[in-house]
């Protein structure tokens, strides 16, 4: 069944994975052409026949996929004796997942030595995915990955490996540095990212702009999407180009019309004008008319908090946890960090075996949430404020008291 | 080989050091770029604030990739584009090159080698996906070979940009959906409790665990044949398989009756509209291998729909939203049932609670 993806125009796994079943002269051979055997089967009968177990390397309590293969003759032997063990090291790539030729041939040849040669890059999670591997062949595997100046990434109940864009390195739209946030975010994770002990996983993903190209919202925990204060940079006459090139109606309709908060209007000389008070920062004028418009240059954050996918009560989206914040000097990344830290020390203690951030959050409430880890609330963070009464007020004066008086130190700056 | 006497302790060296693996313009113009255009599919032309400029070639590539397709890459890198690469979200291959005329030469070597250039601007993209058959210890399907069988019939989309926005499709191998939202999402959804080996349950299940894991709290502690094991109320049971990852024995992959479900309308992006979920559209399609052609006629009904109907830069869920749900099952033929109504936690937003219909001589007619 396998063979008949081998046809068509798109790049082939199958063709691959024979690619290296039939490398007679590599170890990896034989297992390969267990794993085909074994794969032809799932085709056949529509079944899984992996399973979990345990295996890891010394130091680390995580990292490795472990899997073992069900299919069993009657003598309860392995069928495929040599594809019997096929774990996975999850690695962690460098920030914005880019490769010199040279570390990539590296990692290819430690792989024909101690794995199977099949490499998936990258997994959902981020990782470079080194799949098919004995468990005695983890550790030395690991470890001269290790000393090429890789590490090996989350599994479990621990810190993941993040995902960043490409962001400052090959983006216009970029409005932090995504490669410096994601490396001192994850590097001051570690221990719970290789020694899991936390309830359930904790993802950080880092977007360069509202575009949001990594997921952050829908598949972090924490979601980091750069954004700005100030006005949309605004080159006119390119915007009059623009206008010269895909005319009028087409700037009607793609641009000033497609704007969530109708805050752009083509004024009769071909520029345009920016209502940027109710700009929401969408970036899809930015999208549109990527030579004449840009990010405004007061650049920062916003923090979400809380996506997921379906288990257990279903996707989440990310909330808004922190409208803005600037995130420039070594004090902002620091402060980043220390926010992370509070929401993970948080997390830890809280929430229940196997909830997400989201989940705990739905099951106390963001208000408590926030309270917890010291925030103030903000009307950023609420699509409308409450439409039900049932809910004690008897602390009314004190909270409002509370926001006038941040608001007249905000004003007395 | 021999066992060292002291055991090697990993050097806990995290995130490596990007700038190391970037290419050079990039990392001499990093956060100085001034603004970006396509010159056609495939390719991207950003220039820099000091007047550099970069051509960016983006190849498809089939993610579960052997050493050798690996070093073929590496070795086009090596000849066309200065020994640099980078990787998308979506498992393409990017090529820097700091000419244009370095442009045309790449694209032919990829062509050469079977690797597809596009998936820029208002293409189908690469389908992300997971792992499936292949490596997964709970899938109901496999999600290269779907992917594989999708993409040879969606490859011209992807190499054209000729779709009213981008389409980013999904696949996922279970509910738990790794693939994550998509314009389109094609889904396992098991449609039978799970059939439990009771002679298995006590030894390798942590059996409360089991029992929290469960959304609809249908799964309880029992006694069969006088072994503790664990059992599941079939009518509150929804068939997602959440017990099945922490408890093997319970088994929810069926040939027959774990099926595929398409959902369209996701949306990452912040652009326009607020990020948006993916919405089912149908289900108890066969999960049809090697090619699951059932899967593909019915993304490929919903991608004409949506190119021949929608307007540009909308997403698939922003034109559904335009155009309202009810004209979406008219456009592409396909049936609406009590499935489609929301019965799960805060389903009732999903609620029609206002007289706004779009009325038509056929309303009330089938009723």
């Amino acid at each position: 069944m396998l063979d008949k993806l081998e046809d068509g125009p798109w790049p082939s796994f199958v063709s691959g994975l024979k690619r290296l079943a039939s490398a007679e002269d590599k170890p990896y051979a034989g297992m390969m052409k267990g794993l085909l055997g074994q794969l032809e089967r799932s085709y056949e009968t529509k079944r899984g026949y992996w399973k979990g177990g345990t295996v890891g390397v010394i130091g680390y309590g995580g990292g490795v996929i472990p899997r073992f293969s069900e299919l069993r003759g009657d003598d309860g032997k392995p069928e495929f004796p040599e594809a019997a063990e096929f774990h996975t090291l999850r690695i962690m790539p460098a920030p914005g997942m880019h490769y010199s030729t040279d570390s990539l041939r590296k990692i290819c040849d430690v792989w024909e030595k101690y794995g199977s040669g099949l490499i998936a890059l990258h997994g959902q999670s981020g990782d470079i995915m080194l799949q098919g591997c004995t468990s005695q062949n983890v550790q030395p595997c690991f470890d001269e990955i290790n000393e090429m100046g890789y590490d090996l990434g989350g599994a479990g109940p621990a810190v993941r490996t993040a995902m960043s864009c490409v962001g400052h390195a090959r983006c216009e739209q970029s409005c932090y540095d995504e490669i410096r946030a994601h490396t001192q975010i994850i590097n001051a994770f570690l221990d719970d990212m290789h020694r899991p002990a936390l309830p359930y996983k904790f993802k950080f993903k880092f977007s360069g702009c509202p575009n949001d190209c990594m997921n952050a919202i829908q598949r972090s925990d924490m979601a980091v999407i750069g954004t700005w204060r100030d006005d949309i940079q605004v080159d006119q006459d390119e915007v009059q180009k623009y206008v010269a090139k895909n005319g009028r109606q087409s700037v009607v309709d793609n641009v000033v019309t497609r704007c969530p908060t109708r805050c752009v209007s083509l004024k009769d000389d071909d520029t345009i004008a920016i209502d940027n008070r109710n700009c929401v920062r969408c970036m899809h004028c930015i999208n549109v008319m990527t030579k004449a418009l840009s990010p405004g240059k007061d650049r920062g954050i916003t923090i979400l908090l809380g996506g997921k996918r379906t288990l257990k009560i279903g996707d989440l989206f990310g909330t808004v946890l922190v409208p803005f914040m600037k995130l420039e000097t070594d004090e902002d990344f620091d402060k980043l960090q220390e926010l992370g830290q509070n929401i993970i020390d948080f997390f830890a203690e809280n929430a229940l075996e196997h909830e997400r951030t989201g989940e705990m959050i739905e099951r106390i409430g963001f208000a408590n949430f926030l309270k917890a880890i010291g925030l103030e609330p903000d009307p950023s963070m609420v699509l409308h404020p409450r439409a039900n009464p049932y809910v004690r007020m008897d602390g009314w004066d004190d909270e409002a008291g509370k926001w006038t008086a941040r608001h007249s130190a905000k004003a007395a700056e | 080989m021999s066992s060292p006497a002291k055991p090697r302790m990993p050097v806990e060296s995290g995130v490596p050091d990007a700038f190391q693996f970037m290419h050079p313009l990039l990392k001499k113009n990093y956060g100085q770029w001034k603004w970006h255009e396509r010159p056609r599919p495939g390719v991207l032309h950003h220039m820099a604030e000091s007047g550099d400029q970069v051509w960016t070639i983006r190849a498809g590539t089939q993610r579960q990739m052997d050493v050798f397709t690996v070093r073929k890459l590496c070795d086009i890198a090596d000849k066309y584009a200065d020994g640099y690469v980078r990787f998308t979200i979506r498992s393409n291959i990017e090529f820097m090159v700091g000419a244009e005329a370095k442009v045309a030469p790449l694209i032919a070597a990829l062509a050469a080698e079977g690797f597809p250039v596009g998936g820029t601007g208002n293409s189908v993209r690469m389908i992300s996906h997971t792992q499936g058959w292949l490596h997964c210890d709970i899938p109901g399907t496999d999600a290269s070979g779907v992917v594989k069988a999708l993409m040879d019939e969606l490859h011209e989309e992807f190499a054209n940009e000729r779709m009213p926005n981008r389409v980013g499709i999904t696949t996922s191998c279970c509910e738990i959906n790794c693939g994550g939202q998509g314009d389109i999402a094609v889904n396992i959804q098991h449609t039978k409790p799970p059939k439990i080996n009771h002679d298995l349950v006590a030894n390798v299940c942590e059996r409360p665990a089991v029992v929290a894991r469960c959304p609809v709290a249908a799964i309880r502690p029992a006694v069969v044949n006088g072994k503790p094991t664990l059992e599941v109320d079939e009518k509150k049971c929804v068939c997602c398989g959440a017990c099945f990852p922490p408890c093997p024995p319970m088994q929810i992959n069926d040939p027959e009756h774990t099926k595929i479900a398409i959902w369209v309308g996701g949306k990452h992006s912040n652009a326009r509209s607020r990020p948006m979920f993916h919405k089912l559209v149908v289900a108890g399609l066969p999960n049809n291998p090697p090619r699951w052609p059932e899967v593909a006629a019915v993304v490929k009904n919903i991608l004409r729909t949506y190119q021949q109907d929608a307007k540009d830069w909308e997403r698939m869920g922003e034109w559904i939203e335009r155009i309202g749900w009810p004209r979406f099952f008219e456009l592409t033929g396909l049936p609406f049932t009590p499935y489609h109504i929301d019965n799960w936690r805060g389903g009732r937003a999903s609620l029609n609670a206002s007289a706004h219909i779009r009325q038509s001589a056929v309303n009330g007619s089938a009723q």
